[in-house]
């Protein structure tokens, strides 16, 4: 093997690795969402279902959320991307210092933490409506408002930053041209300057929307009663998840990649444009394409192998009935506790047997055994306070095997009794 | 259709920097007048005062008798062919030719009927559908000019519009636009640091240096009679050979110089008198190959090196004190070539030459 090949081979395996770390989250997390299982997870898989997208749209909060979202990111685009468009304007037609000047602050925003942007405004605001205009929860202290507003301050540079990258490849001698020929300085400005920024100004739009989107340490603050989508998932991870969560994700993950390859397709269809130009033999604009060529690998092969995962999934699902293969888990399971809970009853009854004889020695086995295994189970706890007490002994199976069947609606994945019982059951092997 | 312009003491400055100075001219109506000059000389600048996009910092621009002052470069009726052309990238050519009329609010089919007509003079017909990148450059360089005619310009404002082009075509243009301006009728102001445009293609010259101008007249005055030595050494090649006047006598100056007494014509506008420092200019074309009989002007030289130029030989000889002179030799098949470093003589006629007053030469 030559040290090129070795090489490569690395190469080849750090890209795997990068791409790995990259996108196996999103891979995980897609198929979390077709688990019926309760908690978003890939092991155990139980069954392959579609019904997490049916309890997202049926989720009230989520979808409220979802609504603020997006009129809070159509409110950010609708003021960012304008103040964006005159900020790099005004730094465009300054001299040295005092474009520094300008520049400085309107960049910024972006380094200030989202959070104190999102305390300041709520703060500001706050005070306005009260000591200004004397009234409570009016218009300014809207949560709509306040977060459009705050989003705003730092997003409006994100766009600044588009427009003036833009504006670096504009031809100052384009204004002149449209001046020399007659046209009034608004007429240069909507029929020169703005054709022009064009594609600037939907690249920002995109970037404010997204930027506003997944925005959480601002909007935390200044949407007060109110709650976005990321507001709404940060209640829910505290508070529990389930998988529709992972199935929003996999709409979202579903949308960008539409985005991604209808992007790709034009580009490339410009791309094919300019090099039928150039053929002709005549200028084309000039454009890197080796750049071009790296991009193209990391969206195909995501999209590709998010094609593939669809494609095995339906190969699984292809003569798959939901309704049954929850029945037969749920079989299963309950199969699996009836062993269980034998298992338990046997294990109580020898406990008896053993308490009979010596009551303090079983005490101590059940803690030395347990102590650090089953400090979490509810009815451990219960079971060792059974067992001091030998006169009911009977009492701890049967607490179990009805929190057992309590929990069987979830499958007892999380049924602290479940875990205990596996625990019990390993260690009896033994 | 055309008006003549004024400039009556025009200054521009920026800051300290003078770019334009105290500059008076008149530019007839009609007329195809050109300033010549190297980069930085100030011609740009004042195409820029006469166009609108730069106000004099003193002085007048008259357009048609019109002070133009507080007047912005939409309102004169001046259009400007830009040196980097600025055609609209976004706008099929049609779209940017009939732009002028565009923002008078004119509709769609008037427009484009003016864009076809213009597309007819400029020669490029049916071609108004294109986009400006799928043309060439020569094509570019019409479609600029259509564009700029559809505004209806009393004076057309060129500023360096051929410079990208490549030799052949820019010599196309060149016939093409001095034809074009005796079509439209309008005065044509050319901005140029090549001599051959401003001198094949203007009715007069205005040569610049500094921000200042030199000397106005037609092209074949400028090339023959330059008044000053910067004109002399812009304008075309020059052998100059600096000196002492030693005597005038019937418009012949004689010139102590290195290389010995020279005998040169004196211009008229610029008067020499003996003593006073000089420099006494040859055209390379103006030195011959010396004749036995020739006893003024004659120069011992080494050939130090020739250059085949087609229609020319350019000959490049070395006088004994080391000074350098061009020659060039019609290449009518009858001359033979000379070894480099063979001697020989070379002399021109008085009348052949000019003596200049010293002054500031062209850089090389």
């Amino acid at each position: 093997m030559t040290s090129a090949r070795v090489l490569r081979l690395a190469v080849g395996f750090y890209i795997l690795l990068f791409f790995t770390y990259l996108f196996g989250p999103l891979i995980v997390m897609s198929f979390t969402a077709f688990n019926s299982s309760e908690f978003p997870s890939i092991s155990p898989w139980n069954c392959v279902t579609p019904e997490w997208f049916g309890v997202l749209f049926k989720d009230q909060h989520l979808m409220g959320g979802l609504r603020s979202s997006l009129l809070v990111g159509i409110g950010v685009v609708l003021l960012a991307v304008p103040i964006g468009l005159a900020a790099s304007l005004l730094i465009t037609q300054l001299q040295k210092r005092a474009r520094s000047i300008v520049y400085t602050i309107a960049i910024s925003p972006i380094l200030v933490p989202g959070v104190v942007l999102g305390i300041s405004t709520l703060v500001f605001w706050e005070r306005i409506d009260r000591v200004v205009l004397g009234v409570e929860d009016s218009f300014f202290y809207d949560g709509y408002f306040m977060t459009i507003i705050g989003q705003s301050t730092f997003i409006a540079a994100y766009a600044m930053l588009v427009f003036l990258a833009r504006l670096q490849r504009f031809d100052p001698g384009l204004e002149e041209a449209a001046l020399d020929l007659g046209a009034t300085h608004t007429q240069v400005f909507r029929k020169i300057l703005l054709p022009f920024l064009k594609p600037a100004i939907a690249s920002a739009a995109v970037l404010a929307f997204l930027a506003s989107f997944e925005n959480y340490n601002t909007t935390v603050f200044t949407i007060v009663s109110k709650s976005t989508l990321t507001t709404v998932l940060a209640s829910k991870v505290r508070y529990g998840i389930n998988p529709s969560i992972s199935a929003l994700a996999v709409i979202i993950i579903g949308l960008t990649l539409v985005g991604a390859v209808i992007h790709e397709y034009l580009r490339r269809k410009e791309v094919a444009k300019t090099e039928a130009l150039a053929a002709e033999g005549l200028p084309a604009p000039t454009r890197s394409r080796s750049g071009n060529r790296v991009l193209r690998v990391p969206v195909g092969a995501l999209a590709s192998l998010i094609f593939v995962a669809m494609l095995a999934t339906a190969w699984i699902a292809r003569d798959y009935d939901v309704a049954q293969c929850k029945v037969q888990v749920t079989e299963e399971n309950r199969k699996k506790f009836d062993a269980l809970k034998q298992q338990r009853l046997a294990e109580a009854k020898a406990k008896r047997e053993a308490n009979r004889q010596d009551a303090d020695v079983a005490v101590e086995t059940n803690q030395a055994g347990r102590q650090y295994q089953n400090i979490f189970a509810p009815t451990n706890l219960g079971s060792q306070i059974d067992s001091t007490e030998p006169s009911e002994p009977d009492s701890d199976a049967t607490t179990a095997v009805e929190t057992n069947q309590a929990g069987r609606q979830y499958q007892n994945i999380f049924a602290p009794t479940n875990l205990d019982g596996q625990v019990d059951s390993e260690t009896k092997d033994e | 259709m055309s008006a003549d312009v004024q400039l009556e003491n025009v200054w521009v400055q920026f800051g300290d920097f003078v770019a334009v100075r105290d500059t008076s001219l008149t530019i007839q109506g009609g007329e195809f007048f050109s300033f010549l000059g190297p980069s930085g000389c100030g011609k740009t600048t004042l195409l820029r005062a006469i166009s609108g996009f730069q106000e004099p910092s003193r002085g007048r621009v008259l357009i048609g008798g019109k002070d133009m002052a507080g007047t912005g470069p939409n309102q004169r009726p001046t259009a400007l062919i830009f040196q980097n052309l600025a055609l609209f990238p976004l706008m099929s050519v049609w779209e940017n030719i009939s732009f002028a009329l565009e923002v008078k609010g004119v509709n769609k089919s008037v427009r484009r009927k003016k864009a076809d007509e213009l597309l007819e003079l400029v020669a490029l017909p049916g071609q108004g559908d294109k986009m400006v990148d799928e043309l060439s450059g020569g094509q570019k360089q019409r479609v600029a000019v259509a564009r700029a005619l559809c505004a209806e310009p009393e004076v057309l404002l060129l500023d360096e519009p051929l410079s990208a082009l490549d030799l052949k075509l820019r010599q196309h243009m060149r016939t093409e636009l001095r034809a074009i301006q005796q079509r439209a009728g309008i005065t044509f102001i050319y901005i140029t640091h090549d001599q051959g445009e401003a001198l094949t293609m203007s009715d007069r010259v205005a040569v610049m240096r500094q921000g200042t101008i030199d000397q106005v007249s037609d092209g074949t005055i400028v090339y023959d009679r330059p008044e000053t030595a910067f004109v002399a050494s812009f304008v075309g090649e020059n052998n100059a050979f600096p000196g002492r006047v030693i005597e005038v006598t019937q418009g012949i100056a004689s010139v102590q110089t290195k290389s010995g007494v020279l005998h040169a014509e004196v211009s008229a506008v610029s008067p020499l008198t003996s003593g006073d420092a000089g420099i006494v200019f040859v055209r390379p074309e103006s030195v011959r190959f010396a004749d036995p009989s020739a006893l003024q002007n004659r120069l011992e030289v080494t050939v130090a090196n020739q250059e085949f130029e087609g229609h020319f030989w350019h000959l490049v000889l070395q006088t004994a004190e080391g000074s350098v002179i061009r020659m060039s030799v019609m290449n009518d098949g009858e001359r033979e070539t000379y070894e480099i470093g063979s001697r020989i003589a070379v002399s021109f006629t008085a009348q052949g030459a000019i003596a200049l007053a010293q002054g500031e030469l062209a850089a090389e």
